[in-house]
C-alpha cells in the first residue's frame, strides 16, 4: 500500500532567513518538477512554492527513501550553501496519509495562511497544479486529491463566511461603501491627498467597478501620477469644495495639521446634492475631516480608528468561521481516505472484467465461425446478448467488492475473488491492470476539467 | 367552510412569520423556502376563503372590520410576494410577514357578522375604492417596513456599531429605493381610491364630502404622503427623513383604517359594523 506524504515549511515553522531564500527560489525559473524522472522512489509529485510556504506533496511505496530523495530535491531547489541541512530540517514538517490530506485541504481553504481566508492561495495552488500537469508528475491519486482540494476550498468559501469579513482597512472601507450605496458601479470617488493608503483604497474601489475618480493633491506632480494610474481627472486643491456636490465617496489622506473639510463645508452643500448620501473615509492622522460631519443626515464619516475597529471585529468573526471550516476539512479528508481505500479493489475488478470479456470474445469467435450465414443484425443481436449476460453475471460480485472496499477486511474478499476467478495479476500495484486504471481515471479527470 | 380556510391561512401566516424571523438571524436557505412556501399557501387558502365568502354574500367580502382586516392582510401578503418576485429582497419578509400576522389575528378577534347585502355594496365605485386603497395601503406598509429597516441599518452605520442585524440588512440605497418605489406607485393608487370613495359617497349620500371622521383622517393621510412625495421630488428628501415619514404615514393609515372604524361614529361605519 502506497503513502501520501506532504513535506514542507511555512511562515510558522521556518524563520524569515529561510523564507527569504524561498522568495529568491520563487523568482527563479528552474522548476523542481523537472527533476522528477530522476526520483526513483517517488511515484507522483506536486510542488507548491509561494513566498510564505513550500509544500511538496508526493506518493511513494517506501516512505524513508522517498522522503530522503525529496529532501535532497528541496536542497537542490533552494540551491543555497547559506542554509545548513540542519537548519533546513528544523523548519520542515512532514505529514503522512490522512494528515497530509488534511494539511493540503487546510492550505487550499486558506486556513493555514498568514491572513486566514485570503483567496490568493487557491489560485497559486491551481497554477502549481497546471505546472505539474505539464510535467506529467501527477496521476490518479494526486490528481484526485488536488481536485478535491479545489472543491474543499470552494465549499469552505460557500458554506462559511470566512471570506466575507474584510480584514484590511482599505477593504473594510469598500465593504462599508457597499452597505451604503449597494452597487458601486457608476459612483464617483474623490481622492484628497495621495498617500499610499489612499492609493490602496482607490485600487479596491476601482476593482469594485467605480469608474469616475478624481484626485486632488497639493503637489500637482503626485496627483498627476495617481490620476494617470487610475485614469482619473485631477482637481485643483482649492476646488475640492465644488467637487462635493457630485461625488459619492471622499477618501482623504493629506498631511494637513488642520481639517481640510469642516462641518459647515459639508452641511451647506447637502441641499445642492439633493441629499444624496456622501461617504467620507478619512485615513489621515491628524484627521482631515471634522468629526461632527458624521452628524449630518445622509453623511457618513469613518476615520482610521473606526475602520480599525471594523477590521478587529471582522478578525474575530473570521476566527469563528475558521472553526467551522476546519470541520469541513476534517469531513472531506475522511471522505478522501475512503476513496483511497476503494482504490485497492479496482485492479481486481478490472481483472475480473477483462477475464470475462476475453472469454466472451473467444467464445463469440468460435460460434460465429460455425455460423457463416448470419446477417449483420443477427450477429449484433448475439453480441448484445452475450455482453448483457456477462455484465449481469458480474454485476453482483463487483458491487460486493466495491461495498467491502471501505472495510479493513477487504483484503480477504479481494483474495477470495482472485482465487475464485483465478485472476493472476489482480492486486499488485503497477501491474498492467493498474496502468489501465490510471489511464481511465486520468481520462475521467480530463473530461471533468474540460467541463 | 370559509372559517376553515381562514384558520388555515392564519396558521400559514404565523408559520411563515416565525420562519422569516428565524431567517432574519440565520442565513439558512431551507428556512426561507419554508417560510415563503407557508406565505404562498396561506395566501392561496385565503383567496379561496375570500372568493367563497364574496360569492356567498353577493358582494366583495369587506363589509365589516373582521373582513376588512383579513382582506388587508391578504393584499399585503400578495403585494409582498409580488415585490419579492421582482426585487428578491428576502429580509423584507421578516418585517412584512409579522405585520400580516398582526392583521390576521386582530381580524380573528373581531366578530364576523355578515351584513345583509344591499345595493349600497354592489357599486363599481365601491370595488374600485376598496381595491385601490387597500393596494395603496399594502404598498405603504412595505414602505413602512423598509423604513424600519433603513433606520436600523442607518443606526448601525452611523454609530459604527455592527451588531447582529448589520450583515443581514441590505444597503441603505436599496432600502431607500424601495421606499421611493412604494411611494410613487402607492400615491396614485391612494388618490384614485379616495376619488372613487368621494364619487361613491356622492351617489349614496348626495354629497361627496360630509365631514365624516373617516373622510377627514383619510385626507390628512393623503396630505402626509403628498408632502413626502413633493419633498422627495422637489427637494430631494431621502434616507432617514423619508423613512420616518413612511413610518409616520403608515401610522396615520392605521388610524384612518382601524381607529376610526372602531372608535368613531360616522356614516362610513355602515360598512364596518
Amino acid at each position: 500500500m502506497g503513502h501520501i506524504v506532504l513535506l514542507g515549511m511555512n511562515h510558522k515553522t521556518a524563520p524569515v532567513e529561510i523564507r527569504e531564500q524561498l522568495a529568491v527560489a520563487c523568482a527563479s525559473q528552474a522548476n523542481p518538477l523537472q527533476l522528477f524522472p530522476y526520483l526513483r522512489h517517488v511515484q507522483e509529485l506536486f510542488f507548491l512554492s509561494t513566498c510564505n510556504r513550500v509544500e511538496i506533496l508526493f506518493t511513494c511505496l517506501s516512505l524513508d527513501e522517498a522522503t530522503q530523495e525529496i529532501k535532497a530535491l528541496l536542497r537542490t531547489h533552494l540551491g543555497t550553501p547559506q542554509i545548513s541541512a540542519a537548519e533546513l530540517e528544523a523548519g520542515l514538517y512532514v505529514h503522512r496519509d490522512e494528515q497530509a490530506v488534511r494539511h493540503l485541504f487546510r492550505v487550499s481553504a486558506s486556513l493555514d495562511s498568514m491572513v486566514v481566508g485570503e483567496p490568493q492561495i487557491l489560485g497559486q495552488i491551481k497554477a502549481a497544479y497546471r505546472e505539474a500537469i505539464t510535467y506529467r508528475t501527477v496521476r490518479v491519486i494526486l490528481n484526485r486529491l488536488l481536485h478535491k482540494a479545489f472543491s474543499v476550498a470552494k465549499r469552505v468559501r460557500s458554506d462559511t463566511m470566512i471570506g466575507c469579513y474584510a480584514v484590511s482597512i482599505s477593504y473594510a472601507a469598500v465593504e462599508l461603501a457597499r452597505k451604503i450605496f449597494g452597487e458601486l458601479e457608476g459612483k464617483k470617488v474623490l481622492v484628497i491627498g495621495a498617500g499610499e493608503m489612499a492609493e490602496l483604497a482607490a485600487e479596491h474601489f476601482l476593482a469594485q467597478g467605480v469608474r469616475h475618480m478624481a484626485v486632488a493633491n497639493r503637489t500637482l506632480e503626485r496627483a498627476m501620477a495617481l490620476s494617470q494610474r487610475f485614469k482619473a481627472k485631477t482637481v485643483p486643491f482649492d476646488h475640492i469644495l465644488d467637487e462635493l456636490k457630485d461625488v459619492d465617496i471622499v477618501l482623504t489622506s493629506t498631511g494637513s495639521p488642520m481639517p481640510v473639510l469642516t462641518f459647515q463645508d459639508v452641511k451647506s452643500r447637502m441641499r445642492r446634492r439633493r441629499n444624496k448620501p456622501l461617504f467620507f473615509i478619512d485615513i489621515a492622522v491628524p484627521r482631515d475631516i471634522e468629526q461632527r460631519v458624521n452628524e449630518i443626515d445622509n453623511v457618513y464619516l469613518y476615520d482610521i480608528d473606526d475602520l480599525q475597529g471594523v477590521v478587529e471585529l471582522n478578525r474575530t468573526e473570521r476566527r469563528k468561521e475558521a472553526e467551522r471550516a476546519e470541520h469541513i476539512v476534517w469531513e472531506e479528508a475522511l471522505k478522501f481516505q475512503e476513496w483511497l481505500r476503494t482504490l485497492d479493489v479496482v485492479p481486481t475488478i478490472i481483472a475480473l472484467r477483462e477475464k470475462a470479456e476475453t472469454i466472451r470474445r473467444n467464445e463469440m469467435r468460435k460460434t460465429l465461425a460455425q455460423l457463416p450465414g448470419l446477417a449483420d443484425r443477427e450477429r449484433q443481436a448475439i453480441e448484445v446478448l452475450t455482453e448483457s449476460i456477462v455484465g449481469k453475471l458480474l454485476h453482483d460480485p463487483i458491487m460486493f467488492l466495491k461495498k467491502k472496499a471501505t472495510r479493513d477486511s477487504k483484503q480477504i474478499f479481494v483474495d477470495h475473488t482472485q482465487q475464485l476467478f483465478n485472476l493472476t495479476d489482480g492486486n499488485r500495484p503497477h501491474s498492467s491492470a493498474l496502468t489501465e486504471v490510471l489511464a481511465n481515471v486520468k481520462k475521467d479527470n480530463e473530461n471533468s476539467q474540460q467541463k | 367552510m370559509v372559517t376553515v380556510f381562514f384558520v388555515v391561512a392564519t396558521i400559514c401566516y404565523c408559520v411563515g412569520a416565525v420562519g422569516y424571523l428565524i431567517y432574519l438571524f440565520r442565513d439558512w436557505e431551507p428556512i426561507h423556502r419554508a417560510a415563503l412556501g407557508a406565505l404562498i399557501g396561506g395566501a392561496l387558502a385565503q383567496t379561496v376563503a375570500i372568493i367563497s365568502q364574496s360569492y356567498h354574500v353577493g358582494h366583495l367580502a369587506v363589509a365589516n372590520s373582521h373582513e376588512a382586516l383579513a382582506f388587508f392582510a391578504w393584499i399585503l401578503v400578495i403585494t409582498y410576494l409580488f415585490v419579492q418576485l421582482c426585487i428578491n429582497l428576502r429580509i423584507l419578509g421578516s418585517f412584512v410577514s409579522p405585520l400580516a400576522v398582526v392583521f390576521m389575528l386582530t381580524a380573528s378577534l373581531l366578530p364576523a357578522k355578515t351584513i345583509p347585502t344591499t345595493t349600497v355594496f354592489q357599486s363599481i365605485w365601491m370595488v374600485l375604492h376598496v381595491v385601490t386603497l387597500f393596494l395603496a395601503n399594502a404598498l405603504f406598509a412595505l414602505a413602512f417596513s423598509a423604513g424600519i429597516m433603513y433606520l436600523l441599518q442607518e443606526r448601525h452605520i452611523k454609530r459604527k456599531n455592527f451588531s447582529f442585524l448589520y450583515p443581514r440588512l441590505p444597503s441603505l440605497e436599496r432600502l431607500d429605493s424601495i421606499n421611493y418605489f412604494c411611494l410613487i406607485t402607492g400615491f396614485p393608487l391612494m388618490t384614485i381610491g379616495l376619488v372613487a370613495g368621494f364619487a361613491y359617497a356622492g351617489t349614496v349620500w348626495r354629497s361627496p364630502w360630509n365631514w365624516d371622521p373617516k373622510e377627514i383622517f383619510a385626507l390628512i393621510t393623503w396630505f402626509i404622503y403628498a408632502i413626502l412625495l413633493h419633498e422627495r421630488l422637489a427637494v430631494g428628501w431621502r434616507g432617514r427623513r423619508a423613512a420616518w415619514l413612511a413610518i409616520f404615514g403608515f401610522s396615520a393609515i392605521l388610524i384612518t383604517f382601524l381607529g376610526v372604524n372602531l372608535f368613531f361614529e360616522g356614516h362610513h361605519t355602515v360598512f364596518v359594523r
